[in-house]
Formats: structure tokens, C-alpha cells, sequence
């Protein structure tokens, strides 16, 4: 089947499965930033924004996607580079591979969230799983970034 | 020190969170062929008959291998050193099936969807056997998990296949059973550490391809390039100089990618068929059908005087490998080896016991590598012997704790898999980490607990703890430095970064060295053709051994700039010095910038143009070890044995941090995964030895809302053998959680929980044993 | 998880007519756990083109729509003015906010999930599911039953109910090794919900009978509680032993009640 999709600004119709997910569509579409990390809907690392919410790309069939816009870090590389160097003073890029989804939740916790506490931040990116960082230099690289906004 | 102990960012930071095409999976070819391998759906089985017609001919596949299509070599795939300590067990495929998971065919096919329908038409008839799922009844049990001729050892392991034995190991110092008797106080207990999955994020992906020079490349997400070229070599039949190896960006390892996994595979398809090919594990695959850590029963006798002087140590192991033997040996010596040496004046110590096999899904090598299990028994029994002398347990631990200038005869003795090597402790800050720690946490203020309310009591313990900075006398890292035009240099190592920030601290290391600036050091790494030796990212050695390797090379490329220089600039090389910009006479009157003449020795010196290269290597001749203490706050509720983890404090000896905050980085990731292990993690199976926490649903790892309060600080400290001071920090931060949150948890509620994972069930329930028995 | 033919329907009736008419057709909720079943659906049928995405407030009811995700229910200003927030506090440590924006109401009530935290919370609110054919079901009676029918909403009564909920988890945001959801009207009308037994959530009617017949304290809390976990049925998997849980029923009981009164 085809459907519309409007990936990172650019219209796009695609051609899918009915049973595909949307982390396979974008993979396939270029978007390699997305990943693959668990097939549950447990670790986050195949977060986009879908109309500005952050969804479970592997969890979301691309055909329900139809009509609407999704964005990836790739297409947001200047607002990714903002956040990120903060990540990336911290030290909390590991080894990278969740850092783009943790991005783009933090994206849409800045338009939900006004000013929130240590405690909201982390129940807000509670699903995005890291295994290498202990997340506590993410807390403080995300806190700083808000600071330093204000 | 300009450019180390300096907190730079890491190299590859920014490109990897701006979501650039760096791991594995981004770097296939889009017209790659899947690769499926259809696994066992029993514990243990031999196939009796495999009938592949109708996958073979399904429109879409490639091709299919059975154990009758593939060479019959045995093998290991631990991915250590050579000759390897590990049981050569294993066959591309078998005719035996050990574990729910392992490899019954691999399917090759155009597309995933048409790989899964290939492998459903697949029939096989199994002849079940009886599995062996109870660690504990593996010895000489009745089913034999490797009947096979072939296996065999490269030197001896006490290796018995035929008692389900894969080694076994045993140590003595002075006459334990004697020292024993005569102690004031015994201790004697059992402590069980469960198997842990390593959760990498990013699963194990490899592709492989044939290039335009007919050689066999393969891209894959390891922590061992060159010892996998030897691995594929050698399970294949094929000579490794047709083999290259890249590993690109690693979404995290552990120790999980030590071991090879889908590589293999792989390149059996694109040798077949000549096309490009890829294997990329499914969430389920890496739980079941990869590695986990092994899981171990630990009994510890601990003699000791009234007073608390420690007489007698006593530590007997059983270790569960699972289906086949990676790291069998290894991990569990080094449950003795890196622990008794804490306790160095004891009269008498005792180490040994044996690692068995069953039909579980494999143990491999994973972050604490059996130094994690042998802490939480040995330092939990530490607190137990405070609790029973009285004494406080920070202060046991002083009594008795190794101290700088020391040594323990241990570390000659006990080796990775052999013998050891003798070494003089010469950095050791433990009796800092112990008091910072403790005033930190405010230990005094708070030792044993505190009351909160009606249902909340808070508990404070502790651990310490020390690893190893590589394997000396075994473990190699090399580097290769060349000058460019423009004065800046690539680095070429063999070391793999795996996030950990290897790439950068070994960047950080050449500047420091050439004294130049980070940014003209360019890191190219893990490329079997293109760098040299390294043995790989594991038993943390990439600080200490290719870090060392690094300086050498740089000291090297200094010596050739100013030895090549002088002879341009005509003077004697002892009156020349390269302050990292500028070579010239001592006394400045003749002087070139490197920028200008690095570019004449490439374009314009006629006779004097020459490429400046240099290249060195490093093994270590020591290990020294890092040394911690870790202190925990737990609030327990007393009605559900639910336990929040209020503060975990960590003071680390890890000579000179490199980068300090990647350093933090390992420091922290490292304490939540032991953590992890302590409290949440659990690797189950059924009474069919199936996974019953074989995905992410049901396999928890800690999320950032459960242990928001982590606090590390660096002690003060510098190892003459490292690279400006450093040791390992890899993988330090794993090991104390389990012992002190225990510790803690008995501190507050007066129940101990000697089976890990402490769960609130545990708690709870023990709690109202203790309750029923007054 | 194969899907033959995948359709956005535009309105209910024809919505309900691809469920009843065509062979294996099933209706997608948000569709996150769908994709983990084995099952072959023919038909797939997407609501999100019926507009069934509100909260919206009446005199007597708040009425929830199918497709409402379970974020925009946690975070809503209706749903946390009443009964204490129970409402988002069943759901807020579902997974993470990701999942949260992909599962829908309908999803979660219809996929009578056992460890469902949503179904304990709404158990013990006066609360029912709005088919499209059949009408008004009880929240209760649609567990126990299986309809073929399209879910259109869920309507609370607003009545000056006071609820508490209470979960043991794992990790943060693990599903519960069992969830207690407790209602209060004015008088001494309880209601008890729990579960994640592992199974779907019950009632403990002889506990909420017993609180009929005695006043608040302490001590009838605590009453209260053992009844429950005395007349409730637990069972053991991975995740918990059933003394365990029942041991946690107790607790968690009492201090629902607990919490309500104080």
C-alpha cells in the first residue's frame, strides 16, 4: 500500500507493507539515525517525533503514520547540535547509539515541560534506556542545557 | 600535563548524537542477503534427521547450511588470546543441540519476511534428551552435554566432558584447614550470583562482503577484530590473510562482543554466494542465543582473631558456563584472583573449584569478568564477620586491606587461565577511598540505620574492591603515528573503542606525548588490514596496555622528528628539541615549525624527503590493579521489602584519570550495572530451560528514575607502569554494589539476602521468617 | 504478526462492519503491543480517522474517546480533577512517554491485559465501556465477555469518589508485580480492585463488605487488607511468588484505605 509521509519537511509517498512499523520505513527512507534496539517497545532507541510527539518508531505501523510528519535528528542537526553539546561536555555520549532518540524526547519534553524539576526530566526520558552511562551525566548535561536557555 | 587528565569531548561525541551513519547495521549494503539462523527449541537434543528441500526452493533464498554443509572444525568463540584458555567446543553447526537458542541451520534470503518463512519450512526431527538445568547437579550427571571426540584443550584445564567438567583449578598458600582450626572466629557461608545479559543497546550486528580483491571483509560489532579474523580462520579452514576485519562505532559490549556471534554465518553465505550479506540479531537472539555472565555458588571460610585480624581466607566456586565453555576457566579464577589479594596478610589462603556445563544459554565474558561474583561473596562475608565481631566494617577492612608498597603472593600465582605475575603494589589509595567514602555518605551520622516513619528504615553499607589493568605478559597493544603535510598526525591502533572513549583518551595520550594539540591527532582504529596489533577491547587493558602502547609510539615519532630535524636543520641531535610546534638548537639560533617541514619532507627536500612514521608496542609486565570503595543508602519499606537505593558513593583509585569525565562516564555506567545485578536483573528460565526473560519486557535493566543519585570522586593517585600515571577504570565501578547493597539492606532490616538479586520478595519474605522465628 | 490489508475507516459503522464481515479483521488500538502476537490479521482496522481522540466533561460523566492516548489521559486537566488523580497515576510509570503517546484507551481496555494498571484503576470508578452496537457495558462485564463490537468511549460518573492507587514494580517503570486500586464514596462504600495477581484485576467484595459494617481506623484498614489477600486468588510466574503477592495485597490495601481517609 502507499502512504503519505512528510519525513524531516519533505513529502514523501511510500510504498509499504500493511504490517510494517515505521523504524523499518525510516530505515529504509535514510533515516539510520532511528535504531533498532529491542523489538518491544522497551528501550527507546527508535524514538521520533511524530507531529512533534515523541513515539516508538517500532511500535507504530507506518500505515497508521499516513498523512502525518515525523522528524529524526536528521532532520533537526542544528537543534541536535544544541542539546548534544551539552551530552557531549558531559560525557554522556557514550557509545551514541541511544543519544539520538534521548534527543529527540528531550525535544519534546522542552515543549511539554516548563521548567522541570530533576525528578520530571528523568520520569520524562524514563524510556530511554541506556546501559552505558549510568544516566546521570545525562541529567546533568539535559539541566544545564534548560539552564542555560532560560 | 597539557592535553591528559584533561576533560576533552570525546571525538566521536557529536557525530554519533547528530545520528551520523556509524554502527554496523548503518554500514550495509542495501541489497545485503538476511541471514537467519533457525535455533533449537529444546535444551538438548541431537537432530536426527533435517529436511531443508522446501526452504531451499522457497522463491527468495539463498541458500541454507546444515551441520552437513559446513567444515567440521572445532573451536572456541571466546575471543581471547592465543594460545586460548578456553574449551575448543564448539562447530559452526552440530548435530547436537545444547540450549534453547542454539544454531539448528542458517538461512540466507533476499528479504527478512521471506528468511522467517524460509526457516518455518524447515523440519527437523529431534531425539530429546534429558537437559541439565540445575548447576549444581551437572557433575557426573547422567546426560552428557559434550559427547563429541573433537573438544579439547589447548593446555590443561582439568577438562573432563565426560562429568559435564569443563575446568577445574585449584590454589593454596600456607595450610588453610590448619589456620582454620586454630582461628578464634569461623565464618562459613554460601552465596549464590545469578546470570546477568549484558543489554548492549544496540544488538550484535556483523555483515560481511567480498571486495575487488577477492578477500572476505567483515564489518561487525565487536570488541575483538584480530582475535575474530583468527576465530573465522580457524572454524572456516581458510587462511586469514583473505579475511579483513573492521569494527566500525559499537553501540555498547560489556563484554558481550568479546565472543563472536553472527560473523560467521555471514561469511558462510558471501562465500557461497559471492554477495554482500548481513546478520543482525533480534532482541530475543541476544538473550537466549549470545552469552551471559556466569552464574556462580561461592562457600567462604573466613578464620580470623577476635580483634578482627583476618588468618585465613577459603573460597570454593562452582561456576555455571552453560551450554559451552567461552571464558569458563578465566572468569571463574579470576573470582579469587581479583578479591583474595584485598585481604594480603592472611597466614593461609584457598582458591579452587570447578566450572561445569549444562544446557543453558553460554557464559561469556562480561564487565567485572568473575571479580563481581567473588566480590559479593567475599565482601559481604567481611560484613557478616563485622556483625558477629562488633566491629565496625569500614574499620575490618583497614585492618586487613592491602596498602601501597605491599604485594600478594597471590598475583604470582594466579594468572588468566595459568600462572601470574609477581607485582609490588605500587599505587594504592584504598585508605583514601575508605575515609573520603565514608565522610561523603556521612557514614558515621548514619551507621547501621535510621528510623523514618512506621514502614521506612534507612541502612547504609559498604564494599571495596579492586580489577586488574590488563593481562601482563599476554595482552598486546600497538600503534602505529604518521606525519602528515601541515604537521598533524593519524593514529592508527588496533584498540576498539566501544563508546567507552578509547579513540580519544588514546588521542589524548599521542598529544600529550608530541605535545600537541588533540585535534592534530586523527584516530583510525580496529581495521585488521590498516592497524596494528591490538588484542582487543577486554579485561581493561585498553588504558593501561594500549594507552602505553600509544606513548611509546608518540615517544618514538619525537625521537624521529628531532633525530630527522637535526639532520635538516644541521645540527647535533643532542643539542635539538621539538617543543611540539617548533624543532630547533637548544640555544634557538637555528629553528623550522613542523608545519613547514613536514611538508618539505613530503614535497620538496629532494634527497631529504622522506614519510615519518613510527610505530611501537606495549605488553604489560604488571596489571595494577584500581582499587574502590563504594558506600549505598537504602530506605526499605518494612511491609514490602520494597527498597529505594537513596545515594550510591564511589571513591576510585584509578591511578591518573586520563579524561576525567569519560572516566566518570565509565565510573558511573559501571556502578548502575552492577547495581543492575544487585537488584533487578535476573536471567530465568523454566523447567525446559527456556528464557523466561528473554526480552526487555521481562528482563529489567535500571532506568534513569531508579538510582537518580550516583557520586564518584577520583582519589589522588599515580601508577609509574601506566601511561601518565593511569590504571583501568573499565571496569572497577561494576564490582561493589552487590556486597554493599546486601551490606545495607541488613544493616537497615537485619535480614541478609545471599542470593542475588536482592529482591524485594527476598527481602520480605526473610524478613518474616526472622519474625516467626522469635 | 502478518497483516493482509490495513484500513482507516471513516466512520464506525464502517468500522464495525469490516469487524464483523470480514474473515480474521481486528481492530488496532494504538497498535505497540499488537505487532508482538504471532497472529495472521486480514483485515486491520485503524480508528484514528473517527475522531474518538477526547475527554471531554459532561454534568454526569467525563467521557473518554478510544482512540485518546494514554499520555494525553495522564496529562489531561479533566481526568486529574477528579478522584484524586487516580487516573494518571495508574498510568504515569506505563513504560515511558513514547509508548505512552502510541497506546490508546481502547487498546488498553480491550487487550485485558493482566498487569494492566488502567483496568484496576477504572475497576473501581463507576465506569463504562460505550460500544457501538451493543451500547453501555459495564467495565466488569466487558472484561468477562467477548464482544465483537467497536469501542466508541469510556464514561466515568463524576461522583465525589476518593481513590487511591498502589503498585510494587520492579524497576520504575516495569509493569506492576501488583497494582490496588481503592474507591470511597461519602459513607463506607469501598470499592477494591487488584491486579496484576498476575491476573486481570478483581474485586475484593468481603473486604468492601466488611468496611461497610465498621467505621474507619487503622486497624479495620489493616482488616481490610487481609480479607483481601485472603479471599483474592494469586499465582506465582517469574515475576513474584503468589505468598508474595499476597503479603503485598495486604499492604497495599491498607494503605489505599489509608490514604484516602488521611
Amino acid at each position: 500500500m502507499k502512504i503519505n509521509l512528510k519525513i524531516n519537511n519533505q513529502d514523501k509517498i511510500i510504498d509499504i507493507r500493511p504490517d510494517e512499523m515505521l523504524l523499518e520505513v525510516l530505515r529504509k527512507n535514510g533515516c539510520l539515525s532511528v535504531k533498532h534496539g529491542c523489538d518491544t517497545g522497551s528501550c527507546g532507541a527508535c524514538t521520533v517525533l511524530l507531529d512533534g510527539k515523541p513515539i516508538l518508531s517500532c511500535s507504530y505501523f507506518a500505515a497508521k503514520a499516513d498523512g502525518h510528519s515525523v522528524t529524526t535528528v536528521e532532520g533537526v542537526q542544528n537543534k541536535v547540535e544544541k542539546i548534544s553539546k551539552y551530552l557531549v561536555d558531559e560525557g554522556s555520549v557514550q557509545c551514541g547509539f541511544c543519544v539520538p532518540g534521548l534527543v529527540l524526547t528531550t525535544m519534546g519534553m522542552e515543549k511539554e515541560l516548563n521548567n522541570p524539576t530533576e525528578d520530571e526530566i528523568n520520569h520524562y526520558l524514563s524510556g530511554n534506556l541506556c546501559r552505558c552511562t549510568g544516566y546521570v551525566s545525562h541529567t546533568r548535561a539535559i539541566k544545564k542545557y534548560l539552564e542555560d536557555k532560560k | 600535563m597539557k592535553q591528559v587528565n584533561k576533560s576533552i569531548p570525546k571525538i566521536d561525541g557529536m557525530g554519533l548524537a547528530k545520528g551520523k551513519p556509524a554502527f554496523t547495521d548503518d554500514l550495509t549494503d542495501s541489497n545485503a542477503i538476511i541471514v537467519k539462523v533457525l535455533r533449537s527449541p529444546h535444551a538438548f537434543a541431537r537432530i536426527k534427521n533435517i529436511n531443508v528441500d522446501k526452504a531451499v526452493k522457497y522463491p527468495g533464498v539463498e541458500c541454507v547450511f546444515t551441520h552437513k554443509d559446513v567444515p567440521r572444525n572445532v573451536f572456541t568463540r571466546a575471543g581471547q588470546g592465543y594460545p586460548e584458555p578456553s574449551p575448543k567446543d564448539k562447530f559452526i553447526l552440530d548435530e547436537y543441540v545444547r540450549y534453547v537458542g542454539d544454531e539448528v541451520a542458517v538461512v540466507a534470503a533476499t528479504t527478512d519476511e521471506i528468511a522467517d518463512q524460509a526457516m518455518k519450512l524447515i523440519e527437523v526431527e529431534y531425539e530429546v534428551f534429558e537437559a541439565v538445568l540445575d548447576f549444581e547437579k551437572a557433575e557426573n550427571n547422567k546426560s552428557v552435554i559434550h559427547p563429541e571426540k573433537e573438544s579439547y584443550t589447548m593446555f590443561p584445564m582439568g577438562f573432563d566432558a565426560s562429568k559435564n567438567i569443563a575446568c577445574t583449578y585449584d590454589m593454596h598458600i600456607g595450610d588453610v584447614d590448619e589456620v582454620l582450626k586454630n582461628s578464634e572466629v569461623v565464618l562459613d557461608k554460601t552465596y549464590y550470583t545469578q546470570a546477568q545479559a549484558h543489554v548492549a543497546i544496540e544488538t550484535h550486528s556483523s555483515t560481511a562482503y567480498i571486495d575487488h580483491y577477492e578477500r572476505l571483509n567483515i564489518i561487525t560489532s565487536t570488541q575483538t577484530p584480530v582475535h575474530l579474523r583468527r576465530i573465522i580462520g580457524e572454524a572456516l579452514g581458510m587462511p586469514i590473510n583473505k579475511i579483513r576485519v573492521v569494527k566500525p562505532r559499537v553501540g555498547g559490549a560489556f563484554g558481550g562482543k568479546q565472543q563472536i556471534h553472527g560473523e560467521l554465518f555471514c561469511a558462510l553465505v558471501t562465500l557461497k554466494t559471492g554477495r554482500p550479506s548481513k546478520c543482525i540479531y533480534s532482541r530475543k537472539e541476544v538473550f537466549e542465543s549470545s552469552f551471559s555472565r556466569h552464574a556462580m555458588r561461592l562457600n567462604i571460610k573466613i578464620g580470623a582473631d577476635k580483634t578482627g585480624r583476618l588468618k585465613a581466607i577459603d573460597l570454593r566456586v562452582l561456576s555455571d558456563t552453560g551450554a559451552y565453555g567461552e571464558h569458563a576457566l578465566t572468569v571463574f579464577m579470576i573470582a579469587g584472583s581479583k578479591t583474595l589479594p584485598l585481604y594480603n596478610k592472611v597466614e593461609a589462603v584457598r582458591f579452587g573449584g570447578i566450572v561445569v556445563y549444562t544446557n543453558h544459554t553460554p557464559g561469556g565474558a562480561y564487565r567485572g569478568y568473575g571479580a563481581i561474583q567473588g566480590n559479593f561473596a567475599l565482601e559481604s562475608a567481611m560484613d557478616e564477620l563485622a556483625d558477629k565481631l562488633n566491629i565496625d566494617p569500614i574499620q575490618l577492612r583497614e585492618m586487613n586491606m592491602i596498602k601501597e608498597g605491599e604485594t600478594s603472593e597471590i598475583f604470582k600465582i594466579m594468572g588468566e587461565g595459568g600462572e601470574g605475575t609477581a607485582q609490588i603494589i605500587e599505587s594504592c589509595k584504598l585508605d583514601y577511598c575508605l575515609k573520603r567514602g565514608s565522610e561523603m555518605i556521612k557514614w558515621n551520622s548514619k551507621y547501621l540505620h535510621k528510623k523514618i516513619n512506621a514502614d521506612k528504615v534507612r541502612g547504609i553499607g559498604m564494599a571495596i574492591a579492586m580489577q586488574g589493568s590488563g593481562i601482563p605478559n599476554m595482552d598486546m597493544g600497538a600503534a602505529s603515528l604518521k606525519l602528515n603535510d601541515d604537521g598533524f598526525f593519524n593514529l592508527l591502533i588496533g584498540a576498539t573503542d566501544l563508546g567507552t572513549g578509547s579513540d580519544t583518551i588514546l588521542a589524548q595520550i599521542a598529544a600529550e606525548t608530541l605535545n600537541v594539540p588533540v585535534e592534530d591527532i586523527v584516530v583510525y582504529a580496529s581495521d585488521s588490514d590498516l592497524t596494528p596489533f591490538d588484542c582487543g577491547a577486554y579485561a581493561s587493558s585498553t588504558t593501561f596496555v594500549s594507552g602505553n602502547g600509544v606513548r611509546k609510539t608518540a615517544e618514538k615519532m619525537k625521537n624521529l622528528i628531532i633525530s630527522e630535524g637535526a639532520k635538516h636543520l644541521q645540527i647535533n641531535v643532542e643539542d635539538t628539541i621539538f617543543d611540539g610546534k617548533t624543532i630547533k638548537s637548544k640555544d634557538g639560533e637555528k629553528s623550522i615549525s613542523l608545519k613547514e617541514i613536514s611538508k618539505g619532507w613530503l614535497y620538496h627536500y629532494g634527497q631529504g624527503q622522506e614519510q615519518l612514521i613510527a610505530s611501537d608496542s606495549y605488553v604489560g609486565k604488571k596489571s595494577p590493579p584500581p582499587y574502590m570503595a563504594g558506600f549505598v543508602e537504602v530506605e526499605v519499606d518494612t511491609k514490602t521489602g520494597h527498597f529505594d537505593i537513596l545515594d550510591y558513593t564511589a571513591v576510585v583509585d584509578c591511578g591518573t584519570t586520563i579524561n576525567p569525565k569519560l572516566a566518570l562516564g565509565q565510573m558511573e555506567g559501571g556502578l548502575l550495572q552492577g547495581i543492575g545485578m544487585a537488584v533487578y536483573e535476573d536471567v530465568k528460565y523454566n523447567k525446559y530451560g527456556q528464557m523466561l526473560t528473554n526480552n526487555l519486557m521481562n528482563y529489567k535493566i535500571p532506568t534513569r528514575e531508579d538510582v537518580p543519585n550516583i557520586n564518584v570522586e577520583f582519589a589522588d593517585s599515580y601508577e609509574p607502569s601506566g601511561p601518565y600515571g593511569a590504571k583501568s577504570v573499565g571496569e572497577i565501578g561494576i564490582d561493589t554494589p552487590p556486597a554493599a547493597i546486601s551490606n545495607a539492606i541488613f544493616n537497615a532490616v537485619g535480614v541478609r539476602i545471599n542470593d542475588l538479586p536482592i529482591t524485594p520478595e527476598k527481602i520480605l519474605m526473610a524478613m518474616k521468617k526472622k519474625e516467626q522465628k522469635k | 504478526m502478518i497483516i493482509d490489508e490495513y484500513k482507516k475507516p471513516k466512520t464506525i459503522e464502517e468500522a464495525y462492519s469490516i469487524l464483523t464481515t470480514k474473515e480474521n479483521s481486528q481492530i488496532i488500538g494504538g497498535g505497540a503491543y499488537m505487532r508482538l502476537s504471532k497472529k495472521h490479521i486480514g483485515t486491520a482496522v485503524d480508528l484514528s480517522n473517527l475522531k474518538l481522540d477526547f475527554i471531554t466533561e459532561t454534568e454526569n460523566y467525563i467521557e473518554i474517546g478510544a482512540t485518546t492516548t494514554l499520555r494525553e489521559l495522564e496529562i489531561n486537566d479533566i481526568t486529574n480533577k477528579y478522584f484524586n488523580g487516580i487516573i494518571s497515576k495508574s498510568i504515569k510509570n506505563i513504560v515511558g512517554v513514547q509508548l505512552r503517546n502510541i497506546a490508546t484507551v481502547g487498546g488498553s481496555i480491550a487487550g485485558k491485559f493482566g498487569f494492566s494498571d488502567l483496568i484496576a484503576a477504572l475497576s473501581v470508578l463507576d465506569s463504562k465501556v460505550i460500544l457501538y452496537k451493543t451500547g453501555a457495558v459495564n467495565l466488569l462485564d466487558f472484561i468477562n465477555k467477548k464482544h465483537n463490537d467497536v469501542i466508541e468511549k469510556i464514561i466515568i460518573t463524576k461522583n465525589n469518589l476518593n481513590a487511591d492507587f498502589q503498585s510494587i514494580r520492579n524497576t520504575k517503570t516495569d509493569y506492576a508485580i501488583l497494582n490496588v486500586a481503592v474507591s470511597k464514596h461519602n459513607n463506607n462504600f469501598y470499592k477494591i480492585a487488584v491486579g496484576a495477581r498476575p491476573g486481570i484485576a478483581i474485586c475484593a467484595d468481603k473486604a468492601e463488605s466488611f468496611l461497610k459494617t465498621v467505621d474507619f481506623s487503622k486497624e479495620n484498614a489493616e482488616k481490610a487488607g487481609l480479607i483481601a489477600s485472603e479471599e483474592i486468588k494469586f499465582t506465582s510466574n517469574f515475576r513474584a511468588s503468589a505468598e508474595y503477592r499476597q503479603e503485598l495485597c495486604k499492604t497495599l490495601v491498607s494503605r489505599a484505605i489509608l490514604n484516602i481517609n488521611c
